[in-house]
């Protein structure tokens, strides 16, 4: 038990490294801006002293590494900043305690994570169930429809599958809503009941590709001896595939659902500004669009906490699912 | 809950019915092996696909319907059936062309190819013409505001504008044609521009070895622990601000922020098959014979590194495509007045809620998106074949 620990232990240790060196290629990223925020928030036409007020105030007249620690000590106390156009609002309408940007992504945040588990719950068990089945019939009708259906699926746009299910389930049948409206204090069914197409959407990318692997894992092993014995002995070709093959197919299943899930992280951005779902994604893209850089940053920075941490579960949990990986030689 | 009622109420139908299905097979047929053996799943199967293929002829049959309100309503699905019969029909003649024209090569090529790359091929070759002349297809230009024309002209209603015009008076199906020409072409040139730095890269790091090769990959390591789409959509604002200042077109920055941020994948590739190559006898006779670096990269380990690089170029096109489709989808792409089918889409998009009145109108982005998702399907196609031919999978 103790070689476990020191090998989750080891892929955190250099997971939390990993995270540090991304933060300060993004902290790096953001200062290749010409002139500096003063003059960004400001405009062209701004005084020296304003510029030179607001640098002071911002901290912009302290050296690269001083402001990298004061930003990433800012980030682990969770004070991420204030965004440029609360900063704005701020100035001109003489409102006084403006919203953070942590005030900000928190309850995105959590829009975001509820959008990507209902996905992950319709997603992987569909994924699997489909998996297994396409191996049990390879090479049938069965096995080529769907491997033409997952193909297309994986390599289309994620906004052409969203105006399809928009235009079938919610403009010709009115079932789902198309937007989704969501605020604080909805009742659950009716969260879940907005959340649904954008999920859908969601589903339709990650289930084909997570199917694919649980199906080429799974023809994998059935080349083995064991699978062969258990054949010969006279069992079903289901309770082979179910008992035998899907037992020792599990890390790589584990592993990709895994890094689907890390991709569900990021590849909400696109659906969630198709739905108008007010996810962190949407966050990210508005303020990509007027560079509000404090926003931009932050939420950068957590989209790829999030993926690092998921590529990290996806590395131990194969790991802890493979004994020959779990005891090295 | 009556949705989940009437699923499961369906699923139990089916059911009995595959029972009934493969009893009366097995009592007609005088317990033949077929049906002796077969399991509940597949006749389950057998129903499930009879349905829907009945479902399927009786919608098309719906879609043609004399009531407008019903024709309106299946007009979608029957366009799909109708495209899905006629694309693959075209791919089987385009098959059975390659057959029986070109040299002995191709032939045999075309003997053993699956219907679905026959197609795939067939795209891709319209798209290149597409692209390529784009210039003389299209019957207007692609930034042309037509003068004396009305805007926002309803698809079918002129037949001078088959497809309409946009809310300032452009040709809607010259903007797609030319559509062809520049998300492809950009597409393109930034793919071969992240296969000549992650490919020359790689080659290096397997060649050379030792602190290069550490350095290298561990840098790479860093890039791709961001999310790709997040890291181009946070390097597109930073190039925003330079573009703006500096005069160079955000396309341009755009070409080169994705070819750095995708040649990372390719650098893996490169440096993984370049590897295995650099053990072989011929590395080292070549080495021996005091050939430079460039003549090892180019002439002994390019060559025997084409096949998984040109599978893997089909992948990485997609990809790049996809993600310069979804940043001009997102606005921060290319940018008007070249015209582009991810801004397009997003254009268009409100179109879409007309469909039960004015289905030909909200076809419109549908039928930009539907460009870029028939060639990269097209592209994965050609990709999976490749691949199944060279692994020579079989089971």
């Amino acid at each position: 038990m103790g070689n476990v620990l020191t090998i989750v232990l080891q892929r955190l240790a250099l997971g939390l490294l990993t995270l540090l060196i991304v933060s300060i290629v993004i902290f790096v990223a953001v200062n290749l801006l010409p002139g500096d925020f003063a003059e960004l928030i400001l405009g062209q036409g701004a005084t020296p002293e304003a510029v030179a007020s607001i640098r002071h105030d911002l901290g912009l007249d302290q050296s690269l590494v001083t402001r990298y620690f004061g930003w990433l000590g800012g980030m682990l106390t969770g004070n991420l900043g204030t965004s440029f156009a609360q900063l704005n609002f701020q100035t001109n309408l003489g409102g006084g305690g403006g919203v953070t940007v942590a005030e900000q992504i928190a309850p995105r945040f959590a829009n975001t994570m509820f959008l990507a588990s209902v996905t992950a719950m319709i997603a992987v068990p569909i994924a699997v169930t489909l998996g297994v089945l396409a191996a049990l019939y390879r090479n049938t009708v069965f096995d080529r429809a769907t491997n033409i259906l997952t193909l297309s699926s994986i390599s289309s746009p994620e906004f052409f599958m969203a105006y399809i299910l928009i235009l079938f389930l919610s403009v010709l049948n009115t079932i789902l809503p198309s937007l989704s409206n969501i605020y604080d204090g909805m009742a659950f069914a009716e969260r879940l009941e907005k959340t649904l197409l954008p999920a859908l959407t969601l589903t339709l990318v990650v289930t084909a590709h997570m199917m694919r692997m649980t199906r080429a894992a799974i023809i994998n092993l059935l080349a083995s001896p064991y699978i062969e014995m258990a054949r010969l002995k006279g069992m079903s070709p289901m309770r082979v595939i179910v008992k035998h093959a899907l037992p020792n197919a599990l890390a790589p299943i584990i592993n990709v659902i895994a890094l689907n899930l890390a991709y569900l992280v990021t590849g909400v951005v696109v659906v969630e500004v198709v739905f108008v779902y007010p996810g962190i994604g949407q966050l990210f893209v508005d303020s990509v669009k007027i560079r509000d850089i404090p926003v931009v940053q932050a939420c950068c920075l957590i989209f790829a906490a999030a993926y690092i941490l998921l590529n990290l579960t996806a590395d131990i949990l194969s790991t802890l699912s493979n004994p020959r990986l779990r005891h090295p030689k | 809950m009556s949705a989940v009622s009437t699923i499961a109420l369906g699923i139990a139908l089916i059911a009995a019915l595959a029972w009934v299905f493969r009893l009366a097979g097995q009592k007609m047929t005088g317990n033949a092996p077929r049906f002796r053996d077969m399991p509940f799943g597949l006749a389950f199967g057998y129903i499930l696909g009879a349905l829907v293929l009945v479902w399927l002829i009786w919608a098309f049959v719906q879609s043609r319907s004399a009531d407008l309100a019903t024709a309106n309503k299946f007009f979608f699905l029957g366009v799909a059936i109708k495209g899905f019969l006629l694309f693959a029909a075209a791919a089987w003649i385009f098959r059975l062309l390659g057959r029986h024209v070109g040299t002995a090569g191709t032939r045999k090529l075309f003997r053993t190819i699956p219907l679905t790359a026959a197609f795939g091929i067939l795209v891709i070759i319209v798209y290149a013409i597409l692209a390529i002349f784009a210039n003389v297809i299209a019957p207007h230009g692609q930034d042309e505001i037509l003068q004396g024309v009305a805007a926002n002209i309803i698809p079918g209603s002129d037949p001078n504008f088959p497809l309409g015009t946009d809310q300032i008076g452009r040709d809607i199906l010259s903007r797609l044609i030319y559509g062809a020409q520049n998300t492809v072409g950009i597409a393109f040139a930034t793919t071969l521009l992240a296969f000549f730095i992650g490919g020359s890269l790689g080659f290096l790091a397997a060649v050379v070895g030792g602190w290069t090769d550490q350095i290298l990959s561990r840098g790479i390591d860093v890039l791709m622990a961001i999310p790709s789409l997040i890291f181009a959509l946070l390097l597109m604002t930073i190039a925003s601000v330079w573009s703006s200042r500096l005069g160079i077109p955000l396309t341009v920055f755009m070409v080169l922020i994705i070819a750095v941020i995708d040649s990372t994948r390719v650098f893996r590739l490169a440096r993984a098959v370049g590897q295995n190559i650099v053990v072989m006898d011929y590395i080292e006779a070549a080495k021996l014979r005091g050939e430079g670096m460039w003549y090892l990269v180019f002439k002994e380990i390019l060559p025997n590194a084409t096949a998984p690089l040109l599978a893997e170029f089909g992948l990485r096109f997609c990809f790049v495509f996809l993600t310069i489709a979804a940043l001009s989808f997102l606005g921060v792409g290319i940018q008007p007045p070249l015209a582009d089918w991810g801004t397009m889409v997003r254009d268009l998009a409100a179109f879409i809620s007309y469909a039960q009145f004015a289905p030909l109108v909200a076809t419109l982005p549908l039928l930009a998106a539907g460009a870029i998702a028939l060639l990269t399907v097209a592209v994965n196609f050609v990709v999976d074949w490749m691949l199944q031919k060279s692994s020579g999978l079989k089971e």
